[in-house]
């Protein structure tokens, strides 16, 4: 019998009670909420248990959520059954003010880029990462680009002079209508 | 006694430290802006460490802030090779988060272009393999069908390398007569070719002797790497994104999983050339399948979804509906629902994914691209270690890494 998201979510309900939440399927995919400091022990029971065998870490990544206090950034978990064929994303959220999470790369090797680079653009310390240092960006960046505080260039900016790229004093790019809604 | 012995080599002379090299980011051998350094001890390498992040652009970034047509752009610049593949698994991202069907045709047609660009990515693979081992005849030669492919991106989109093909709902224009007969050329010709380029290598036995056993990796520790694609089929697993979670109607598609067995660069090598056949299977299954749509289904290109995809220009100038769509769609004025996303397509290297998350703004709030080649370029050093410096040349050209796809 192929697993199902339903039976996934029991099994996960007899094991960590109600410390795993909000369980949704948004487009058929299961997705649920674990406190930060279970993440391994969550991701330990799906990789050992018989029956869930999510053995393939298929991506790892981070969320930023100014708004939350507490729970800015949200670290996603994609894992993926290949026996039989099914994935889950799970999340965990840390406060921005103190962003440790446990690393994964004691289960996945694949986890050691993807948390550096999780590093890299949100500052997310993985406590226990062999070599957590960035990774895509240099290492004298002293900020991580990928939080909501850094915006992308304002393309009505008039104070560089550069009219060879179009920003002339005048500002032709873009004007206002950019600005509606980010 | 022998004459070692009489030899007393000084502290920290040569024979006795190892040697650092460089191998990138600038090195021919590299096929792409990243860097290794090894540590050798005479020719064979003690340890590996990759530096990547040469051309990294930001690419997450900068689609926080485009609406979602302005980031195919984007996925065109991952993995370049078969940027039509991203492409389109770009559009089946968006057209899932704003629950748009495609015609069956447009799937096709899909299918048409996603295999060519298979076909281009691994034959561009398989033939560096062989420029690195020696062989440089096989990588000319095959040159004229890739460029055979090109001409029929371009008949498609207009472009040859970066292609922003697509939009979201089918294709820009349909297919024209010239991009029929150049399809039909290929599949005519293109299996000859394949032939002869097997040919030229797989019973090779210089080439079968550089490549047996060179950068070999199991089954087990290919997965806990989190390989996809080629290169987890050469060690002898059979996943595949598009018969485990089909997209763009895969599954009416009769094609095999061709399969590896020690993870080395000569089953690497086997398992695209096995893909290569298959993908020309699936071509001519899709051929058939357009070529016997009747009616109306047959001259369809693109899905009914007014507000997502642009109306025909002709249009915009004489009809007032499509001159407002057109001005909603380009001014991102059209309704995106908010909602989290994962669509994945197989891509030349593997599993290439794409994390959504749209809060209801004209951009994603979120977006994250899966990048199989930065995921598995992690167990390069793992690969090499212990042996020579040219296996390691040869496992970084069968690994198929794509600067551009590692550095997003």
């Amino acid at each position: 019998m192929s697993l199902t998201n339903e039976t996934i979510k029991d099994r996960l309900k007899a094991k960590f009670g109600d410390q795993v939440s909000n369980f949704e399927e948004p487009y058929g995919l299961l997705t649920f909420e674990a406190p930060k400091d279970l993440n391994l022990k969550v991701m330990q029971f799906l990789f050992d248990d018989e029956e869930l065998r999510f053995q393939f870490l298929t991506d790892l990544t981070a969320v930023h959520y100014p708004g939350q206090p507490g729970r800015e950034l949200a670290i996603v978990y994609h894992l993926h059954n290949l026996k039989d064929n099914i994935r889950l994303r799970f999340k965990v959220f840390t406060p921005i003010a103190q962003p440790d999470v446990f690393t994964a790369t004691q289960l996945y090797a694949s986890a050691n880029w993807m948390e550096r680079e999780t590093y890299d653009f949100f500052g997310v310390n993985f406590v226990g990462h062999p070599n957590l240092k960035r990774i895509l960006n240099v290492d004298e960046m002293t900020y991580f680009p990928m939080r909501k505080e850094y915006p992308l260039e304002d393309q009505t900016r008039i104070d560089k002079d550069d009219a060879m790229f179009g920003r002339g004093p005048g500002g032709q790019v873009g004007q206002g209508a950019d600005e509606a809604k980010h | 006694m022998s004459v070692e012995h009489h030899i007393k080599l000084p502290e920290g002379s040569i024979e006795k430290t190892t040697t650092t090299l460089n191998l990138g980011p600038t090195h021919p051998a590299t096929h792409g802006v990243f860097q290794n350094i090894l540590e050798l001890d005479g020719e064979r390498i003690v340890s590996a460490e990759q530096t990547v992040g040469y051309i990294h652009r930001a690419f997450e970034k900068l689609a926080e802030r485009r609406p979602l047509y302005q980031i195919t752009t984007l996925t065109d610049r991952l993995n370049y090779c078969s940027s039509p593949i991203n492409n389109m698994g770009w559009h089946l991202t968006c057209e899932k988060l704003l629950g748009v069907k495609t015609p069956k045709r447009v799937d096709y047609l899909r299918v048409i272009i996603m295999e060519l660009s298979r076909i281009s990515d691994h034959l561009i693979c398989n033939s560096v393999v062989g420029v690195d081992s020696g062989a440089f005849t096989g990588f000319l030669y095959v040159m004229q069908y890739r460029e055979l492919i090109y001409e029929i991106y371009e008949e498609v989109c207009g472009s040859r390398l970066t292609t922003n093909m697509g939009r979201i709902g089918g294709f820009e224009r349909n297919f024209t007569n010239a991009a029929w007969e150049k399809i039909e050329k290929f599949m005519a010709e293109y299996p000859a070719v394949l032939k002869e380029f097997e040919n030229l290598f797989t019973r090779n036995r210089i080439f079968m002797e550089r490549t047996i056993g060179a950068g070999p990796i199991n089954a087990e520790r290919a997965l806990n790497y989190g390989f996809t694609g080629p290169n987890l089929r050469a060690a002898g697993v059979d996943y595949d994104v598009r018969v485990h979670t089909p997209y763009s109607s895969y599954e009416d598609f009769e094609f095999e999983i061709p399969v590896g067995s020690t993870g080395d660069c000569y089953d690497r090598f086997l398992v695209r050339n096995g893909e290569m056949w298959q993908s020309l299977r699936i071509i001519e299954q899709a051929y058939r399948k357009i070529q016997d749509m009747k009616g109306a289904e047959a001259d369809v290109y693109h899905a009914d979804a007014p507000s997502y995809y642009l109306p025909p220009k002709k249009d915009v100038y004489t009809k007032m509906e499509a001159l407002i769509w057109h001005f909603k769609i380009v001014m991102g004025e059209t309704e995106i629902p908010p909602g989290e996303v994962y669509q994945s397509v197989e891509g030349g290297n593997g599993e290439v994914g794409y994390y959504l998350i749209s809060d209801g703004g004209r951009t994603p709030y979120r977006l994250h691209f899966r990048r199989p080649c930065f995921i598995y370029y992690q167990a390069y050093s793992e690969l090499t270690k212990g042996s020579m410096l040219s296996d390691a040349i040869i496992t970084m050209s069968s690994l198929n890494l794509i600067a551009g796809e590692m550095d997003a």
